[in-house]
């Protein structure tokens, strides 16, 4: 071969030009993504030095890129104009009643379908599985007048209960559950445990990544949800964050509180944040199995 | 043995009671009622309730797809589609390829990259929308002065370029679609980013360890080795891009409120998903179904065409 019969310094040589294309091509690499990093963070950046600006500083013609006086009255004033008090506990107990059941219902069939045997039980599933190629909205069509006939108009009720059936959420645990081996569920039942035992004991906590995931997308539907809250329960007491936040600055007639506005954003953001912060792993691990934003 | 049998299969009922008589009130009886809807000549829910019968027929879908504001919402929904699922999979896979190629950063970068995804599309619809106004001219009315040009145009202007009215009252067309595909762009990313990158990551080192000995060039490791081999995970965003593109709905109202529009040209912006639930908003339950299957039966072509696309050019 050709490299048997090169001269030493012929390596060297391509050595060297290798090693100046490699660091050519990192430090491309590096300015490229460090430019799309700070496009992805802008709007952060800019919602947050906007959100501390007094008015008058924000309508600079000049925009700047710190603000002189740090306002942290607009925090205040945009948590009681747009009632981000009542908003948020709104939220927060839609997200976790639902997440509770959910989780529960989610459970008990992802056991079913994993570990039990039934007639019919591979049709049930697969039927299951293609109603998530229908789009959300031809259910909601009906939806709305199923909840309209049984009063469920403002109530946590309507927010909650036609949401507590994720078939995505019950395929994700059973795939979990089916790879936990038969020889502990057929042991345990040696043992003359029961199934509901087993499953408490045992598949639960070996699962327990997946329901985090499970919980933390649930609760983030809940925080980002705003079409079918919009339109079945937007009065003043049953109103979620998104809706409110949406509402608050385009009720308003007079002109626009960017500075306030943007603290309000930020007051709705930072959950999410500190949710990013903490359990990212989890959030990543359930995201690239679905494909489903919230 | 046959009755612990027997006790086994009714039990699997009762775990999975709960789930299916949900699904029954919420899934499956939605799916048969829209249909019968859809079906249904002129189909009310108000009306229906007064007594009112409906002819069955296919006049609700005539009629819908030659309604002006139907057509304008479909053309903006293939238009956003067409355009940002390209853009973002090409985006995202030029990211991930050189994140894949760099040691130092590469998790801080990760990091930011996915930090979108956690957001709420309408509240950072609503930084976009600042960063795109024009403050002080909220009306676009004679006796008001334009301060400035929101900090986009700052940006623009400083690069030596022509301010351009994005979203406000007298914007264009073209200009009010950047802003969604800009917007879109940099929501759908980090999803991408992610998938694509966890492909990357798991494709066996032999491959580039062979085609550096044989002395490929760059180019033709990414085009030979590359994409064939993350060929399945760019099929997947592909398909999920579009799927959700087709529904794209509060990414618009983020920006430009609920009523889809510039101030002086309300619904210009509209979609699919926005046209159903305005006919649903008006009580007009048969349009909003027939246009709700239209949607779903596009979907489903879509679909299918992409699994086509894949299944030639696929290496599984």
């Amino acid at each position: 071969m050709s490299e048997n019969i090169m001269h030493e310094k012929d390596i060297q040589k391509t050595s060297l030009r290798q090693k100046i294309v490699f660091a050519l091509v990192q430090v491309f690499l590096y300015v490229f993504l460090l430019l799309m990093a700070v496009i992805v963070l802008f709007p952060f950046y800019w919602m947050i030095i906007s959100s501390l600006k007094s008015l008058s500083e924000y309508r600079e013609s000049v925009p700047t890129f710190f603000p002189r006086k740090v306002m942290f009255s607009n925090y205040a004033q945009a948590f009681t104009s747009a009632n981000l008090g009542r908003l948020f506990m709104n939220t927060l107990y839609v997200g976790v009643v639902s997440t509770i059941l959910s989780l529960v219902i989610t459970i008990l069939s992802a056991f079913a379908f994993a570990r039990l045997e039934f007639k019919g039980k591979n049709a049930l599933f697969a039927a299951l599985l293609a109603t998530m190629m229908i789009p959300g909205e031809l259910f909601t069509i009906t939806n709305y007048s199923t909840v309209t006939k049984l009063g469920w108009i403002n109530t946590y009720t309507v927010l909650i209960v036609p949401f507590l059936v994720s078939v995505f959420y019950i395929y994700l645990l059973r795939q979990n559950f089916m790879q936990i081996p038969d020889e502990l569920y057929l042991a345990a039942k040696v043992d003359g445990t029961s199934d509901l035992k087993y499953l408490c004991k045992v598949m639960i906590p070996l699962s327990l990544p997946t329901l985090i995931s499970i919980t933390i997308l649930k609760m983030m539907g809940a925080w980002n949800s705003y079409i079918w809250p919009r339109l079945v329960a937007n009065d003043e007491a049953h109103r979620m964050i998104t809706n409110g936040l949406r509402n608050a600055f385009t009720e308003t007639t007079g002109d626009v509180n960017y500075p306030v506005q943007m603290a309000a954003v930020a007051l709705v953001s930072f959950p999410l944040f500190l949710v990013f912060v903490f359990l990212r792993k989890y959030i990543m691990k359930g995201v690239s199995r679905s494909g489903i934003k919230g | 043995m046959e009755m612990v049998e027997s006790k086994h299969k009714w039990k699997a009922w009762i775990y999975l009671s709960p789930a299916i008589i949900l699904l029954l009130i919420f899934t499956v009886w939605p799916i048969i009622n829209t249909v019968r809807m859809a079906f249904l000549e002129n189909y009310s829910g108000l009306k229906a309730i007064g007594g009112a019968t409906f002819k069955f027929g296919i006049g609700n879908f005539q009629k819908v797809v030659k309604y002006q504001k139907f057509l304008q919402c479909l053309k903006n929904t293939v238009l956003l589609c067409v355009i940002t699922v390209p853009v973002s999979t090409v985006l995202a896979l030029l990211i991930a390829v050189c994140l894949n190629s760099i040691k130092f950063l590469q998790k801080p970068l990760q990091t930011i990259f996915f930090l979108p995804y956690v957001t709420n599309s309408i509240a950072i619809g609503m930084v976009f929308a600042a960063m795109f106004n024009i403050v002080g001219s909220f009306y676009g009315t004679e006796n008001e002065i334009v301060v400035t040009a929101g900090i986009i145009n700052n940006i623009i202007e400083f690069f030596g370029g022509k301010r351009v009215n994005w979203i406000n009252t007298g914007s264009s067309y073209l200009a009010n679609m950047t802003v969604m595909v800009v917007y879109i762009v940099w929501n759908a990313l980090p999803f991408k980013i992610l998938i694509l990158l966890g492909g990357l990551q798991s494709i066996n080192k032999q491959y580039y360890d062979a085609a550096r000995v044989d002395g490929t060039s760059r180019r033709r490791i990414f085009t030979r080795i590359t994409v064939p081999l993350l060929s399945p995970m760019i099929a997947y965003v592909v398909i999920t891009g579009f799927i959700g593109g087709f529904k794209e709905y509060t990414s618009i109202v983020g920006i430009f409120g609920e009523k889809m529009g510039p101030a002086d040209d309300a619904g210009r912006l509209n979609t699919m998903v926005g046209f159903i639930y305005d006919a649903l908003s008006t009580n007009n339950q048969g349009r909003a179904s027939a246009a709700a299957l239209i949607l779903f039966g596009i979907i489903l072509v879509v679909t299918l065409i992409n699994m086509q696309v894949s299944k030639k050019r696929v290496h599984y």
